[in-house]
């Protein structure tokens, strides 16, 4: 055990933070190791930036702990902690050419002048930008401005590397290429590095370990085959990678049923009959003219060339649309039969059944909760100020195209396709969610009204 | 093309109307009579004795004070102004907004009004009137224009400059020295030269606070000189010399800013 720490350059234990009352990390706890390659995936927004400045020092953390190297560092100040950052924008120093810009840290820690030309020039060829060193920094293209911010930071032989989104700015040729380069420049230098993107190719190409965050939480951590075959909920399963996520019931193990079918597969452990969620990859499923092999039939509704393969959309009988990636091509209009193989059927624990809120009675015949005050059945029998469990079905939230027309008004904030449905996360006024089922399509960020009719509301003790 | 001829025309008399009263001081200034007006043939007579001292002995006196108050004025509102440019910088954007308009506020309200206040605070503090307080005054009408002109250097820089230097190991003040200031040199110096013009421009503040004590600077002599009757003749190359002095200033600030926009489009 003791072992195994030592090998541990960052912990991070129960972090969290802050802005402004609006809590942006919630209880991050992530250990990184020597020499390892970890990305931070997440949309924007979702707390990465803020988790890199923290470990960087230039925020301080609300609340827990930050080890860097064995050492708790949580409030120690930026120029005291042994890591470098690589900035989105390069924050490359315009008065100073390249060399004095690589030269920057050496200069502060008052090596001897010979020393840092020795060490300035090997990092230059580290990024291969020798011969740059008397340039301008503004004279350079974007890439060679990242290989200079690059150089700058490992001259100053950090423990980790931290990099925020180094090749956001770049564009997509030159991105793939820089992609190989750090991950060479990476095994080369034996350090940690810590990058952040919103970029899943990205991450799936350069990482050792993969930390998929939403929300300021963390959904998932593991390699990238593991998150991309065994993501551990929808959300992972959406972000990484194309996928079919499609509402099921586990029959028993190895039996799961989906899309009106009951298919055989590798999973165990559920509950029988317990709701899941199935994830299908786009190319694990095969696609084939109409026969007995079939467990799925279906008609293709559009079929896009997209280089390597085709890409079709599928609706079966029971009227699902499934995504299919394949070499060969099947035009729209023709039936065809589908078929999964037991192993390429993941199953997901549903993260929850319906919607659950803490309310309180208000009189006889209104509950409150989400902040305001619901109509409900006069059956519960509890006396007013009771605190009870409110509960809602996904698909008994009613969504309004106008936010008057509702009793609260929300932000559509996450949709997931379900192949017959959405699956829609809505943003309350008072920052809680809300879980809705519809077959309308809505936009990210849609003001909307929600209604909710007073049968649909389950009210228990709590 | 009738039309374009007039609007040249009306843009020609417009610009005369303007710089006709410079030019003819000018003019008059490379010229030997007492009397504005008379041209008695071209002389650099009124130049040398302006600068010979004797007679007009006063009026390089009040010139050495006008420079001494300019560049001491003009460098602590450069100091004050900056920092204070740093300062709104790092405040929430509401306070932002808030400072921001109370820096507004000095550079709107009329000189007389700030003279008199300053006039009325110096007294009611007790300081004897003379260098501290004209000195103080003009700090105090000079450091908002500072501010304005270093914030926006403050806005066009990345904002991870300050950081990646604490990131490379500078503590905060090394940082500021090092990172900070090189950046904001620009929008320092061209506050500097304006502070400096307001103050050898002033007059009305500089009369309120300038006590009694026989302290001159170059507009308090001018208008104690015209109040005398007849204008000194050797006020009229000192004119032109400042005149000539505010412009090159001025071209400088300009063409930094020019040298700074074509940077930008390249």
């Amino acid at each position: 055990m003791k072992l195994n720490t030592d090998n541990h350059i960052i912990t991070i234990e129960h972090l969290s933070h802050a802005f402004g009352g609006k809590t942006v990390l919630e209880d991050i706890n992530l250990t990184i190791r020597k020499g390892e390659f970890v990305t931070i995936l997440g949309p924007s927004g979702c707390g990465k930036t803020t988790l890199i400045r923290l470990i960087a020092g230039f925020l301080k953390a609300s609340e827990g702990k930050i080890s860097i190297a064995g050492e708790d560092m949580t409030q120690t100040p930026p120029h005291l902690r042994p890591v470098n950052t690589v900035f989105q924008k390069y924050a490359l120093f315009p008065h100073l050419n390249v060399f004095n810009n690589i030269a920057f840290g050496l200069q502060l820690k008052k090596l001897p002048q010979d020393e840092i030309k020795k060490k300035v020039m090997q990092v230059l060829k580290i990024v291969t930008m020798t011969d740059y060193e008397e340039r301008d920094v503004d004279t350079l293209s974007g890439g060679q401005q990242q290989r200079v911010a690059i150089a700058r930071a490992i001259v100053n032989e950090p423990k980790v590397l931290l990099l925020d989104e180094p090749l956001a700015a770049l564009d997509l040729k030159m991105r793939k290429d820089m992609q190989l380069e750090i991950k060479a420049m990476q095994k080369k230098l034996g350090i940690s590095f810590l990058y952040v993107t919103h970029d899943q190719e990205e991450a799936l190409t350069l990482s050792d370990t993969i930390v998929v965050m939403s929300e300021g939480v963390i959904q998932q951590t593991g390699t990238p085959t593991e998150i991309y075959n065994e993501p551990s909920n929808s959300f992972v399963a959406d972000f990484i990678g194309e996928s079919n996520i499609l509402n099921g019931i586990m029959i028993r193990d190895n039996l799961v049923e989906f899309a009106g079918h009951q298919v055989e597969c590798v999973d165990k452990g559920f509950e029988p009959n317990e709701p899941v969620d199935v994830v299908l990859r786009p190319e694990d499923i095969y696609i084939f003219e109409m026969s007995d092999a079939a467990q799925f039939s279906g008609l293709v509704t559009s079929s896009i060339f997209k280089g390597v393969h085709y890409e079709m959309m599928v609706t079966t009988p029971e009227g699902y649309e499934i995504i299919i990636q394949d070499y060969h091509c099947f035009e729209a209009g023709r039936t065809v039969g589908l078929r999964i193989k037991p192993f390429d059927i993941h199953v997901m624990k549903k993260e929850r059944h319906c919607n659950a809120f803490e309310g309180s009675i208000w009189d006889s015949s209104h509950v409150r909760f989400l902040g305001h005050n619901f109509k409900c059945n006069d059956d519960h029998g509890f006396a007013a100020g009771t605190k009870v469990k409110v509960q809602v079905d996904f698909n008994n939230v009613i969504l309004q195209d106008n936010e008057e027309d509702g009793m609260l008004g929300g932000v559509v904030s996450f949709i997931l396709y379900k192949g017959n449905h959405y699956h829609l996360t809505v943003l309350t006024p008072e920052n809680e969610h809300l879980f809705v089922d519809s077959h309308d399509i809505w936009d990210d960020g849609d003001q909307i009204g929600i209604s909710i009719s007073p049968e649909s509301i389950r009210i228990e003790k709590l | 093309m009738t039309r374009k001829t007039i609007a040249a025309s009306y843009l020609g008399f417009l610009l005369i109307m303007l710089y006709a009263p410079i030019v003819i001081i000018i003019v008059f200034s490379f010229t030997e009579a007492r009397v504005l007006g008379n041209w008695t043939g071209f002389s650099l007579k009124l130049y040398a004795s302006l600068f010979q001292g004797g007679v007009t002995h006063s009026l390089t006196g009040a010139l050495w004070n006008t420079l001494i108050i300019g560049l001491t004025a003009a460098f602590v509102s450069t100091v004050l102004g900056t920092m204070a440019a740093i300062g709104i910088f790092n405040l929430q954007p509401r306070a932002q907004k808030a400072i921001k308009l109370l820096n507004a506020i000095p550079i709107l309200n009329p000189d007389i009004i700030t003279a008199i206040s300053l006039f009325l605070l110096f007294i009611s503090i007790g300081i004897s009137q003379g260098y501290t307080t004209v000195i103080l005054a003009h700090i105090t009408f000079c450091t908002p224009y500072v501010v304005l002109s270093v914030l926006p250097r403050l806005y066009q820089m990345n904002i991870n400059l300050y950081e990646a230097a604490l990131d490379l190991g500078a503590t905060p003040l090394v940082a500021l020295w090092k990172i900070l200031l090189p950046e904001l040199k620009p929008g320092m110096i061209s506050g500097f030269i304006l502070a400096f013009t307001l103050s050898i421009d002033d007059f009305v503040v500089t009369l309120f606070t300038i006590g009694n004590e026989g302290l001159e600077t170059i507009s308090t002599y001018i208008y104690a000189d015209a109040r005398k009757g007849g204008l000194t003749p050797e006020l009229r190359p000192l004119s032109a010399m400042i005149f000539v002095t505010v412009l090159l200033l001025l071209v400088i600030i300009n063409v930094r800013t020019a040298k700074k926009i074509n940077y930008k489009t390249i």
